[in-house]
């Protein structure tokens, strides 16, 4: 019984989700009531999850679920991001009309999907937090029900995400038939050797998990996702998803299927390369800057399966560095995104940025350094990002794969410094508010610090990454 | 007599199953083959699960059916729902209509 206090977490989380949901139906107009509670929600369960005992690593429930510093890292990391998108989309919320009560529970629900992913040991365990995950996803991005691109984003979401669990759950019974379990421990054991249905399997999951996490050639999704759901939204699918499939995928790839390498790793080197070359070349036509972003973000994660794709633990912890700055640089846009706002609108296009420098200083010399660090530009903290990404690949001599990233970050600082150009360079446009809600401006002050600062003292993050045992 | 075996089932399960995956591509008319795609594609997992089940001699196959049973039903209503509200804002469900973000 002793172990039940190891999933505290999950069962806190889904208390409070009942619990929201009966008081936001028996109270009227209790929306923002149960938006702030259910933030506070968020950093009671934050609290709960740091307090683990990090020296425990154990599975539970029958080797289904797995509590180890991975997933304690991951949910951290993910409980963090939730609480800094709730805090910077309050106002956006409001203005948008879309602060109904089940928009935070939705929220909620997805975390709780992503947290029993991130924990998953087992098949079946992993599907109910995908689809539980998914699920709630498929509201959110149609969550704007009134406005026509928020729906067409929804129902492109729903239809391309239930095929690609269509395709993880043939994979999954491939795997299952083959290997005669549904347990991760017990596939390793059972799958010495590679039959066909096995490497079948695993090319199906692959797949599946690649749509989640948007890379080429299962990406198309993401643009259309990104640019039509409301900002609040995209910026909650741009950060948490992405955390929950990029864990999901390491423990697939070193846990499972570590004895089959040579069956996956051509497949992952693929879909890195592709993600790379392909998010920098389309991004640079685009005019929105959250179409532009999620091109940006195609080509961020694959630099994240770049360090997957090398199968050794320096290249798993390289992708969660290269994960965790991606999140703070994200976190980052997204909030100078919500500044662009005048009279109860606001502003989404690359042209709305032209001449912000002569009105907001402040606010570009943060998107400046922001955007420097996306790109990749030292000293700031993407530079480090993409530097451990390409140590882990060199290290295991896979040359080609370096400098195809390489070349992609040439590629892709095009379109950042066209961003910067229009920002300080170009004419001026009317002023944007300046009156913004502490939380926005906190989250703004906090990853831009993050990204300046980094380099001062980069040990802090790697250290605590590398006491992550990958397997 | 031709006996029935594992292969048959998994013949049967690739067959509805790549039925489906076309349905999802090569439709242009409507979303809601595209609904009824996706539940076919899940309908053949579940055959593959359960052949398994009783071919190797391990019940957990066939509880997964019963989650991936639950969890396409619930899967279902949401699309629907989503669909009702598309419907509302454009007034169509055509696939090739539904192309306001592009480029």
């Amino acid at each position: 019984m002793e172990n039940l206090q190891l999933v505290l977490p999950e069962i806190l989380i889904s208390i409070i989700i009942m619990f929201l949901l009966i008081f936001g139906v028996y109270k009227k107009n209790s929306s923002s009531l149960v938006y702030n509670l259910s933030t506070l929600g968020l950093v009671l369960i934050l609290a709960v999850v740091i307090n683990l005992d990090s020296n425990v690593e154990i599975s539970l429930f029958n080797n289904s679920y797995s509590v180890d510093n991975l997933s304690r890292f991951m949910k951290i990391l993910l409980i963090l991001s939730g609480i800094f998108v709730m805090l910077s989309s309050t106002k956006y919320i409001q203005i948008n009309k879309i602060n109904k009560i089940e928009y935070p529970i939705l929220i909620l629900c997805s975390i709780l999907g992503m947290m029993v992913m991130i924990s998953s040991n087992d098949l079946i365990v992993f599907y109910i937090g995908l689809e539980l995950q998914s699920l709630a996803l498929y509201v959110l991005a149609s969550f704007n029900r009134d406005n026509i691109l928020s729906t067409e984003s929804g129902l492109k979401y729903f239809v391309l995400s239930a095929l690609s669990s269509g395709l993880l759950l043939y994979g999954c019974s491939l795997i299952y038939g083959f290997s005669e379990t549904t347990n991760f421990f017990e596939i390793l054991k059972n799958t010495k050797d590679a039959q066909y249905g096995l490497t079948f399997g695993i090319v199906f999951i692959l797949v599946g998990l690649a749509f989640k996490i948007s890379a080429v050639p299962f990406h198309m999704w993401a643009p259309d996702v990104y640019q039509g759901s409301p900002t609040s939204v995209t910026l909650f699918f741009a950060l948490l998803p992405k955390i929950a499939a990029l864990t999901i995928f390491i423990r697939f790839l070193y846990i499972p299927f570590f004895e089959l390498i040579d069956q996956w790793q051509m497949i992952i080197i693929f879909l890195s390369i592709a993600s790379m070359i392909f998010g920098a070349v389309a991004a640079i036509g685009q005019k929105n800057l959250k179409r532009l972003i999620a091109y940006s973000s195609i080509s961020h994660m694959g630099y994240a399966l770049a360090g997957l794709s090398t199968g050794t633990v320096q290249g798993a912890h390289s992708s969660i560095t290269y994960m965790t700055i991606y999140l703070v640089m994200n976190l980052a846009f997204f909030s100078c995104l919500f500044m662009l706002k005048r009279n109860e609108k606001y502003f989404e296009s690359i042209e709305d940025l032209s001449g912000l420098s002569k009105n907001h200083p402040l606010l570009s010399l943060a998107l400046l350094a922001i955007l420097f660090s996306l790109a990749g530009i030292p000293p700031l903290a993407g530079f480090f990002a993409k530097f451990y990404i390409f140590l882990a690949v060199i290290n295991e001599k896979m040359y080609f794969l370096a400098v195809v990233g390489l070349l992609a970050t040439v590629v892709a600082a095009f379109y950042y410094l066209r961003i910067i150009k229009i920002i300080y360079f170009d004419p001026e446009k009317e002023k944007y508010e300046t009156k913004h809600n502490l939380g926005l401006k906190f989250t703004l002050v906090i990853s831009t610090l993050f990204i300046i600062a980094y380099f001062i003292y980069p040990s802090g993050v790697i250290e605590m990454i590398s006491q992550i045992n990958i397997n | 007599m031709l006996s029935i075996g594992l292969g048959h089932y998994l013949t049967l399960a690739a067959i509805i199953f790549t039925i489906g995956v076309v349905g999802i591509f090569l439709n242009r008319k409507n979303v809601i083959v595209i609904l009824m795609s996706i539940e076919l594609i899940l309908l053949a997992v579940n055959i593959n699960l359960v052949s398994f089940s009783i071919f190797i001699n391990d019940i957990s196959g066939q509880v997964f059916t019963l989650f991936i049973l639950t969890v396409a039903a619930a899967e279902a209503a949401i699309g629907l729902a989503i669909i009702v509200v598309y419907y509302r804002n454009s007034g169509t469900i055509r696939v090739e209509e539904i192309d306001k973000l592009k480029g």
